[in-house]
């Protein structure tokens, strides 16, 4: 995937207000099966599997290690054989690795799917044009789309080589279409015969940013605890005892959270003109009046919004943050992460 | 296809002036530098009325991609700015010769134009770089 194709702005804002559709094969598809593929991953993921009562449904969830930092985030789809992982391109073979290690005692089988590709169509359209394509006697025919029409979110079925999920990366209704590589072309060439605009990284970023959701990387890593990363509401601490990866010390990340000993993720909106950028320093007021620094994990322009936001790194009593662009003193709003939904302002 | 107008003079900075009568003459950016910042979003402009030396930093760029100074090709005080760029900075990069122009300047030393680069040696610059 390029950055763009053309115009980043135009492109996101495509999406934002008809189709567009991002080629998203780099990322890595997992297969985990075998009788004890629910006990397995019970213990290498942070959110529990169990929950995922229906086939074909998904959950987001992190990937911890011992110390409790994020080694991934990824999505696990509940099929027929087991479970479906998608996880992040640049922790592929770190991810793979720590999954064999993790495998032992377990009977599974832990097979990643090189010959899948993956095509992500996002925006008020898509939904309607891929179904109308997938009817296609090329790809999967007659009845097809109304299958995947009434997909709820979060919901995935298989149909034939075909999995097609209600998953995204945009905030925006869609789908993602995992395939067999040979014939993503010419699905590719359907989608953009009915007008899909192609999407590149730049565009798939200022939409995923304006949708509050983490880019791996950026917004946390290994030494990232996740409930400094916005993802308190990911980790499932019930039943209490489900020992998974990294439980312990993520019970002393809580208690430090409480101390508010630990940094926490939050949005930042800048209505002045300029552009917050990744790595910025942000100048945070505490309650008490003191001054303490925090950071930008994630910033950009908005199209939607016309202005820039940013997801930031931040002490937990902060009241009030600013930044310094060009030898002036901005201030900053802080906001919950998430500022746009189905093309709307969220946040107040 | 990046396009370098033959009647405009380039800074190795990737700006462009076009000298009108009277001593007065129009800056930019060129074709080559708005593809490489990508989508523009804000242009920040001089005020009317800036003296502003060769090389000085004279407007600021913030595209998706970065921020980037604009350097003043010429020398002299500044007697326009384009304010459009205020609104819809997306005409640099969709017209960076025409309606994105930046600031027009009436020049104090006409002769620092000979040390400028015409269209082919600049084309010759960008493709080497």
């Amino acid at each position: 995937m390029p950055i763009h194709y053309g115009s980043q702005v135009e492109e996101h804002n495509c999406v934002r207000t008809a189709a567009g559709v991002f080629d998203v094969s780099h990322m890595t598809v997992i297969d985990v099966d075998g009788e004890d593929a629910t006990a397995y991953l019970q213990t290498l993921l942070a959110n529990n599997v169990a929950k995922l009562k229906v086939l074909g449904a998904a959950l987001y969830s992190a990937m911890l290690d011992e110390n409790g930092g994020v080694l991934d985030d990824l999505i696990v789809y509940k099929t027929t054989s087991g479970y479906r992982l998608v996880v992040n391109c640049a922790t592929r073979v770190k991810d793979l690795k720590w999954m064999a290690k993790h495998a032992s005692g377990f009977s599974i089988s832990v097979q990643e799917r090189p010959n899948l590709s993956i095509l992500a169509v996002h925006g008020p359209l898509a939904i309607s044009i891929v179904c109308k394509i997938l009817e296609k006697n090329e790809f999967l025919g007659n009845g097809s789309g109304e299958k995947v029409r009434t997909l709820k979110n979060f919901q995935s079925i298989k149909l034939n080589d075909w999995f097609v999920a209600r998953t995204g990366y945009t905030g925006e209704l869609g789908l993602e279409v995992i395939l067999p590589s040979e014939q993503a072309p010419s699905f590719w060439d359907a989608l953009l015969d009915e007008e899909v605009k192609p999407v590149g990284l730049g565009a798939r970023d200022t939409l995923r940013l304006e949708a509050g959701m983490n880019l791996y990387g950026n917004d946390m890593d290994e030494n990232t605890s996740p409930l400094s990363a916005n993802m308190n509401r990911t980790i499932a601490w019930e039943p209490d005892d489900r020992e998974f990866i990294g439980r312990d010390a993520l019970k002393n990340h809580q208690l430090e959270q409480k101390a508010g000993n630990l940094a926490v993720l939050v949005g930042l909106v800048m209505e002045a003109r300029g552009v917050l950028r990744n790595g910025q320093k942000i100048i945070c007021t505490e309650l008490s009046g003191e001054i303490a620094e925090g950071f930008i994990t994630s910033g950009s322009f908005s199209p939607t919004l016309k202005h820039s936001i940013a997801l930031a790194r931040i002490p937990t009593n902060t009241e009030s943050c600013q930044v310094l662009i060009r030898d002036n003193l901005i201030p900053l709003r802080i906001v919950e992460p998430g500022f746009v939904r189905f093309g709307k302002k969220i946040f107040t | 296809m990046t396009s370098y107008p033959e009647n405009l003079k380039y800074m190795r900075s990737h700006e462009w002036v076009r000298v009108e009568s009277n001593g007065e003459a129009v800056v930019g950016i060129s074709d080559h530098a708005q593809a490489a910042l990508g989508d523009i979003v804000f242009v920040e402009l001089p005020e009317v009325g800036t003296i502003v030396h060769l090389r000085n930093e004279i407007a600021v760029v913030e595209s998706v991609k970065a921020a980037s100074d604009v350097y003043s090709p010429v020398s002299g005080e500044v007697t326009a700015i384009n304010e459009e760029l205020l609104e819809t900075p997306e005409m640099v990069n969709k017209v960076p010769y025409d309606g994105g122009w930046f600031y027009r300047i009436q020049l104090s030393d006409e002769t620092e134009l000979d040390d400028l680069m015409d269209a082919e040696t600049y084309s010759d610059f960008c493709d080497e770089n």
